[in-house]
């Protein structure tokens, strides 16, 4: 049979049959003109080999244990925080530190046993109260949000009882954010127990029934002094349910849900503006 | 953070030919992470900020050394050393990273975040701060390069390094090593 041999391929198409990048089908494609170019042929097989020799450089590094000034390096953030009391002067960064690698890096690994001592780094013990706070807004989202009945303590109908109730309890004026505008309205909220205070959820309901809660209290590992500057959104995904939870004028707030994570950072960043 | 400090190590380990370069490079990669905490956004990749860290950390330290170089080449025997792990062929490895280091570094980066990161090319454009079309050019350049300097290892000993200001002396020792 014969076929007009297709042009050659370029390097770049060259370098996505090698490293396998780019949609399948182009890789398919490329594939086939292939065949007609034994000059790219050779050159594909030359970088392969090369590629293949680089995966596996100095792979025992990878197996090595991670000497402990680097451990270190990594921890720093808390090192500032536990060698003084003002930690907050640093910007929050070491909160900021904690909740990002305490919370990202043990999330992994110890979720299970959030609940006892874990015999690693300092940085676990001074990562405990978020962990624990997200996973208690996460408890409560999935205890409530399924409920067809109950759902709710006190329901939107009554949402300025509702608000002044929970107010008093959690002794801070709340403001219940107004999510119409990207379809959730207010089912309602209750009053939950929490370490350094009473805590509060609210759950909010769209068109389609699906169901996210904002749970918020009191963070008892944070001084009175934070600036409410301090704020960063840090996602956690636990039992299957995505969660957005951060820390202001200390205060925390996670709100969890069955979102695709965009959409929850969305509401989240619209709940953070208008609070 | 401290699950990625094995393939930083590692990567960082091929960038600079030299095990204690390369760790230092890691903490202070790790350093400059922790007090530039806030540039990263949430929610984005934390592996590729930490290369983009490491990665302006390294462009520095070659502006910075002019003997940068010098020690990379010094170094060659304690690398032999390193290699006595069974993992690859000693001296295979030690031509692959000798090779290596005969590579400008924007090109060796390259090389090594596609070839040992496995890293998307749009990723590495936003890691070393450049277009992804200089990427592919570097990437194309990187590995004609190395294919012709794993092609000519007799040459590779006898020539100097492109981006290194070692004397003859230190190239002629080498040779008396093999």
């Amino acid at each position: 049979m014969n076929r007009k041999p297709d042009r050659p391929l370029s390097d770049d198409e060259l370098h996505a049959l090698v490293d396998g990048q780019g949609p399948l089908d182009d890789l398919a494609a490329l594939q086939m003109r292939l065949a007609d170019d034994p000059d790219a042929q050779a050159r594909l097989a030359q970088w392969q080999r090369q590629r293949d020799a680089l995966q596996r450089l100095h792979a025992q590094v990878l197996s090595e244990a991670v000497p402990a000034n680097l451990l270190q390096a990594a921890q720093a953030g808390n090192a500032v925080r536990t060698s003084s009391n003002h930690w907050w002067r640093y910007g929050g960064m070491a909160a900021g530190v904690v909740m990002a690698f305490g919370a990202g890096w043990l999330a992994n690994a110890n979720w299970q046993k959030v609940g006892g001592r874990e015999a690693t780094a300092p940085s676990m013990a001074s990562a405990q109260p978020e962990r624990e706070f997200v996973r208690q807004a996460v408890l409560a989202h999935a205890v409530y949000a399924p409920e067809i009945r109950h759902p709710v303590e006190v329901s939107a109908q009554e949402q300025k009882h509702l608000v002044q109730w929970l107010s008093k309890r959690l002794d801070k004026p709340l403001k219940v954010p107004d999510l119409t505008a990207q379809g959730f309205d207010l089912v309602g909220g209750r009053l939950l127990p929490g370490e350094a205070g009473a805590r509060a959820q609210f759950m909010f309901q769209d068109a389609t029934g699906q169901r996210v809660t904002l749970y918020l209290g009191t963070m008892e590992s944070v001084a009175a002094g934070v600036s409410g500057k301090e704020t960063r959104f840090r996602f956690e995904s636990q039992a299957a349910i995505p969660s957005f939870y951060w820390v202001d004028q200390g205060f925390g707030y996670a709100l969890a849900g069955q979102l695709p994570r965009a959409s929850l950072m969305q509401l989240a960043q619209e709940i953070y503006r208008q609070l | 953070m401290v699950a990625q400090i094995p393939s930083l190590r590692r990567y960082a380990r091929a960038l600079t030919g030299d095990v204690w370069a390369a760790d230092d490079l890691v903490q202070d990669t790790l350093e400059r992470a922790c007090s530039k905490w806030r540039l990263w956004l949430v929610g984005t990749n934390l592996r590729a900020w930490l290369f983009s860290v490491m990665h302006n950390l390294f462009v520095n330290q070659m502006r910075q050394s002019a003997g940068g170089g010098q020690a990379a080449m010094l170094d060659i025997d304690d690398l032999a050393d390193d290699l006595s792990a069974p993992a690859s062929n000693p001296d295979q490895a030690l031509d692959l990273q000798r090779c290596l280091l005969r590579l400008p570094p924007e090109q060796r980066e390259v090389l090594l975040l596609v070839s040992m990161e496995d890293m998307s090319y749009a990723e590495i454009a936003k890691v070393t701060g450049v277009p992804m079309g200089t990427v592919m050019s570097r990437l194309s350049r990187a590995r004609a390069r190395f294919q012709s300097l794993l092609d000519a290892p007799a040459r590779v000993l006898a020539d100097p390094p492109i981006d290194h200001a070692a004397p003859t002396r230190a190239v002629t020792t080498l040779h008396r090593l093999k």
